[in-house]
């Protein structure tokens, strides 16, 4: 078991697994993409307050929690490269960063289609709205930091103490600005209100989350492959690999 | 432990000695606390209503900013001259120093805005009430701005242009303390209690004394590796 953790954190074994992995995690992905969206787009039953325009749900929803289990899991990554100096886990944390930020963007920006129709305006000063938007400014923060630093080591330890500092705060920005919403404006934002999902629509859903977690990690391991092959470009394994 | 105290206190003494023989350069953070307010009135509108309803808002992105602006400069100095790396090799614990050196930021660029502050209340036309209110928050606020703004500035010292890259990464983190003042200083205006404001404000500034300097001492030593 431990033996296999230790295989994987070394950059030549990641990159042979890491291989092996990608087509089947694309496969899954496709899979999952595809059949999502067919029951999301055909299957279910149109919405009765909302009509077809809720259907913008199955990708702003899975969109939002991946920019937040994103920045998470950067967060694990980070405690695991500054606590154990592994590097394979920076790799990975700097390659999630800019797909972390484009999820952000996507929800905001399905989020803001979303509400034309349905709020009459792009966007609102809601509280979940706003965190999402503070939580784009902290992916963004991140990576204007880590670009701006020359050595990639620096630039490692760097940005993995600031999402550490984020991932404290984050929290009490969520729950302040909840808190800031609250007392300005009531319930006049008529909410997205759940009343236990129908099975119909939360089959879809789950299908598109499940979706859009392997399309992340098959992209992010790609991404790593190629960043790993540019920063050990000079160490034997990867000339052996590449004559 | 006399050791400590000692070297707390030197560095104190030296960091508020070095802003007073620079007198000039303490005004400026100041100057700009108050042309940023005065901008208001001329950009918005000059309705006392109307500015007595933004003044704790328009203040306290003032103050945000005037901090900023002044933290840039918090180990500037220091990593030129050569001073930070000596403070990182003395045997005394990192983060006791950097409290040291924020408290010294903080008196000579905090401690400022609140004296200015009554003057910005009156020029925005507030209620009494909402001053006191503006004035606590600002007593609580400003050190925690210092203290957050402190990693910000320690994660960028070794780089070039750090200024704009500052605000960056320091503004979201400001957000919290930007809603418990403003409501603090809203709710004390409409004559409501302002008590649990202050209190999350308290809160914060014990939580970011507790865990902020470890986290400027780990990027110190990440900026000057």
């Amino acid at each position: 078991m431990w033996t296999f953790f230790h295989k994987l954190a070394s950059p030549k074994h990641f990159y042979r697994i890491s291989g092996l992995l990608i087509p089947w995690l694309g496969a899954i992905t496709a899979l999952l993409l595809l059949s999502g969206l067919y029951f999301g787009l055909f299957k279910a039953p149109p919405d009765y307050q909302q009509g077809e325009s809720y259907r913008i749900m199955f990708v702003h929803v899975p969109a939002a929690w991946m920019s937040m289990f994103i920045y998470t899991f950067m967060a694990v990554l980070y405690a695991i490269y500054l606590i154990w100096n592994i590097k394979l886990a920076d790799v990975m944390a700097s390659s999630s960063a800019a797909m972390g930020a484009s999820f952000t963007f996507l929800a905001l920006v399905t989020g803001s289609l979303w509400g034309k129709p349905m709020w009459g305006t792009w966007w609102v000063w809601d509280a979940r709205l706003t965190s999402e938007l503070i939580l784009l400014f902290l992916y963004l923060g991140y990576i204007a930091l880590v670009s701006a630093i020359e050595d990639k080591r620096t630039a490692a330890r760097a940005g993995g103490l600031l999402i550490l500092v984020g991932v404290v705060n984050i929290p009490i920005i969520h729950y302040s600005v909840e808190w800031w919403n609250t007392l300005h404006q009531g319930p006049t934002v008529t909410k997205l209100d759940k009343p236990s999902i129908h099975a119909s629509m939360l089959l879809p859903l789950l299908l598109m989350a499940l979706a859009f977690q392997c399309y992340y990690f098959t992209l992010v391991l790609v991404r790593a492959r190629t960043e790993l092959l540019d920063r050990e470009r000079r160490s034997a394994w990867v000339k052996e690999l590449f004559g | 432990m006399t050791g400590l105290a000692s070297a707390f206190f030197a560095i104190l003494r030296r960091d508020l000695m070095l802003a007073f023989r620079h007198r000039g350069e303490l005004a400026n953070p100041l100057l700009f606390f108050l042309i940023i307010v005065t901008l208001y009135p001329l950009g918005v509108s000059p309705d006392p209503e109307l500015l007595r309803r933004i003044a704790p808002g328009v203040i306290w992105i003032a103050a945000l900013l005037a901090a900023l602006f002044s933290l840039e400069n918090l180990f500037r100095s220091d990593f030129d001259d050569g001073s930070l790396e000596q403070m990182l090799l003395s045997p005394q614990p990192l983060p006791v120093l950097v409290i040291a050196k924020v408290l010294a930021h903080w008196l000579v660029s905090g401690l400022p805005m609140l004296l200015l502050a009554p003057l910005l209340a009156l020029l925005l036309d507030m209620p009494a009430k909402a001053a006191w209110a503006l004035e606590t928050t600002l007593a609580i606020g400003t050190p925690l701005l210092s203290l957050i703004g402190a990693i910000g500035v320690a994660l960028t010292v070794g780089l070039k242009r750090g200024g704009i890259l500052l605000t960056l990464l320091i503004l979201p983190l400001y957000i919290p303390v930007l809603i418990f003042a403003t409501n603090a200083v809203t709710a004390a205006s409409a004559g409501m209690p302002v008590e649990g404001q202050l209190y999350f404000l308290a809160a914060l500034l014990v939580l970011a004394l507790t865990l902020a300097p470890a986290a400027v001492a780990a990027a110190l030593r990440i900026s000057m590796s």
